[in-house]
């Protein structure tokens, strides 16, 4: 028996609002449960189409087609589910809630470090105090920034640096318990330190949590990930396990691509 | 000198312009308002009674008296825009001491009226803008479909940009009867001018929030709807604190707009000197009685008029200086 999946996307499409040409054609990838799924290619291929289809963050603005399927997997009733089918506010509130997601620049909301975790929770209908506090620790201890900011919870959390800053934003997904996290380019607005920083952190959290991260770092892609999908011009060229499609790529452009011949 | 110089001593010069301009401004008021402020002391701003005769008793023999008084053009004409007149009284002007007394009448002038006038009218009108230009601009940058978001911006941006005598004029033969039947009352009152008012910053405020409020980076949104946030939660908590001293703002700039504004409330407020009794009766405002007034007045009404434009002028200074300082402070 093949490991769980957590996520499948089958022969989806996609295509923008107004755009002539779909951005994503038949693309077929499935996200494997507690293991890191990276995706690569060059910039406008669409792999940030195709992350953001995974939580229907696309569906803020009208008009966008799609076709195929996307399956989230119900982990109580071992249920797929088809989240291209959502269509209540309801329903999306909670696809997100699952499937929460990290951007390239850190987004901090207007509010104190501490508010900033709670703020899902709050959303999620969490009012005990204590509750809240625990979580909110424990998101913070889980994402590697507790004893930075353990001191000054009550801060604006503006006044955190980048790197901490997006830490702050994995610790607020976190705190939701998701069980997929997209994270797109999550380091490639910070320095290295801090995005060693997140990638220890990324490895920390396969442990409970499924990932799918976008990265343009080869050397990201190869160190993080155990699957890694090589995207071209809106489609997917090959998807493999993450060292056969470094070391022995079955296909020709991927093989130019992860040597560094274009890109 | 170079170009540099010159440039810099140009800006400089501007700047400086603006500073020498406000004090120059606040120094005229000043002066100007000055013998009233001698004359009527604090008392100015409680004191109803705008252009009442009173009689005050003198001492100074009617000779004397009466060469002080020499604002009168013609001797004759002691009437209203004299702010003091002798009336020898023709009986009874022998008191048990055997001395001759005069009384001579004087006219006073107070700004109560028209500064109650002036703060109704403008509160009426925030009360009513600012809900509705809250919610035109959520509207605007969240809700709206794409197409209607340009058409109904332009129109708020064209609807900013009417003259306010315009709407002054539209309140008065359209929509002073609608409030007439709605609440009943004068259709020329302080709530149809506190009304028109508050219709007429409505488009500046909404536009203004609105921008304000599109300056909140789409991803910040996105992040917020990726832990379950609904439109209200992603406006309430994170567009509203991002934008908030854009928000601000325009809500205090439209609030100085109300306060000075002249000719849509000289419309319908209905310019008689009368506290009102209820929302519905006529008042005044301050920038009213300046307009309607300065052509024919002198000597200490002239001072009043500057007294109660002082008013006003510290009281617009007060709220956009707090105001500016609190939140520009806070943001920082
Ligand atoms: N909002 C949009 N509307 C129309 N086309 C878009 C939009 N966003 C991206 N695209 C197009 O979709 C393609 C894929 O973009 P994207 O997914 O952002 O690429 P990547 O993340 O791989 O760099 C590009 O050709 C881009 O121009
Ligand atoms: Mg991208």
């Amino acid at each position: 028996m093949a490991k769980k999946l957590i996520m499948d996307i089958k022969d989806f499409s996609f295509r923008y609002a107004g755009a002539e040409k779909p951005s994503l054609m038949s693309i077929n990838l499935p996200v494997h449960k507690n293991k890191v799924t990276a995706m690569i290619g060059p910039s406008g291929c669409g792999k940030s189409t195709l992350l953001r289809a995974l939580n229907r963050i696309h569906d803020l603005y009208p008009g966008h087609e799609y076709q195929g399927k996307i399956n989230l997997l119900n982990s109580s009733s071992g249920e797929n589910e088809n989240i291209l089918d959502i269509k209540k506010e309801n329903d999306f509130i909670k696809l997100r809630q699952r499937v929460g997601m990290i951007f390239q620049k850190p987004t901090p909301f207007p509010m104190s470090i501490f508010d900033n975790v709670a703020y899902g929770l709050k959303l999620a209908g969490i009012k005990n105090k204590t509750i809240l506090e625990e979580k909110v620790v424990s998101a913070l201890q889980g994402s590697a920034i507790w004893t930075e900011v353990k001191d000054r919870l009550k801060e604006d959390a503006m006044g955190l640096s980048g790197g901490q800053q997006q830490r702050l934003c994995i610790a607020r997904a976190v705190a939701l318990r998701p069980e997929v996290l997209l994270l797109d380019e999550p380091t490639s607005a910070l320095d290295p330190i801090s995005t060693g920083a997140i990638e220890e952190l990324v490895t920390e959290l396969k442990k409970d949590i499924s990932i799918v991260i976008v990265t343009h770092n080869m050397q990201q892609a190869s160190r993080l990930s155990d699957y890694t999908a090589f995207m071209y011009i809106g489609k997917l060229i090959e998807y493999n396990k993450t060292d056969k499609i470094f070391l022995n790529p079955k296909e020709k452009l991927t093989e130019d691509y992860v040597t560094g011949r274009f890109g | 000198m170079n170009r540099e110089s010159i440039f810099k001593k140009v800006a400089f010069s501007s700047a400086t312009l603006i500073l020498v301009m406000l004090a120059s401004i606040f120094v005229m008021l000043f002066i100007s308002a000055k013998p009233a402020m001698q004359e009527y002391g604090w008392h100015f701003l409680v004191d109803s009674s705008w252009g009442k005769t009173i009689e005050v008793k003198s001492d100074k023999p009617l000779a004397t008296q009466k060469s002080t008084t020499k604002k009168t053009i013609n001797d004759e004409n002691l009437f209203a825009n004299e702010d003091s007149a002798i009336i020898p009284l023709s009986d009874g002007g022998i008191e048990d001491s055997g001395q001759p007394k005069n009384t001579i009448t004087k006219i006073i002038y107070g700004g109560f009226i028209p500064i109650i006038g002036t703060i109704l009218s403008t509160l009426i009108a925030m009360a009513f803008a600012v809900p509705i230009a809250m919610g035109i601009s959520i509207f605007l940058s969240e809700i709206a479909p794409k197409f209607l978001i340009k058409p109904v911006g332009l129109a708020i941006e064209l609807l900013a940009a009417i003259p306010s005598i315009i709407y002054g004029m539209w309140g008065l033969f359209y929509f002073a009867p609608i409030v007439q039947d709605i609440f009943g009352g004068d259709q020329i009152s302080l709530l149809t001018a506190g009304l028109v008012l508050g219709i007429m910053i409505l488009p500046f405020m909404a536009a203004i929030t609105r921008d304000a409020m599109n300056t909140t980076p789409s991803v910040l949104k996105e992040s917020a709807y990726s832990l379950g946030a609904t439109k209200f939660e992603v406006v309430k908590d994170v567009i509203f604190p991002y934008a908030k001293v854009g928000i601000i703002g325009s809500v205090i700039l439209s609030l100085g707009r109300a306060l000075g504004e002249t000719m849509a409330v000289a419309f319908l407020i209905g310019s008689v000197f009368k506290i009102p009794g209820s929302l519905t009766n006529p008042t005044i405002s301050i920038p009213v009685v300046l307009a309607n007034n300065f052509g024919e007045a002198s000597g200490n009404m002239m001072s009043a008029l500057f007294y109660l434009a002082f008013v006003l002028f510290v009281f617009s200074f007060i709220i956009i200086g707090t105001a500016k300082f609190y939140f520009l402070r806070k943001h920082r």
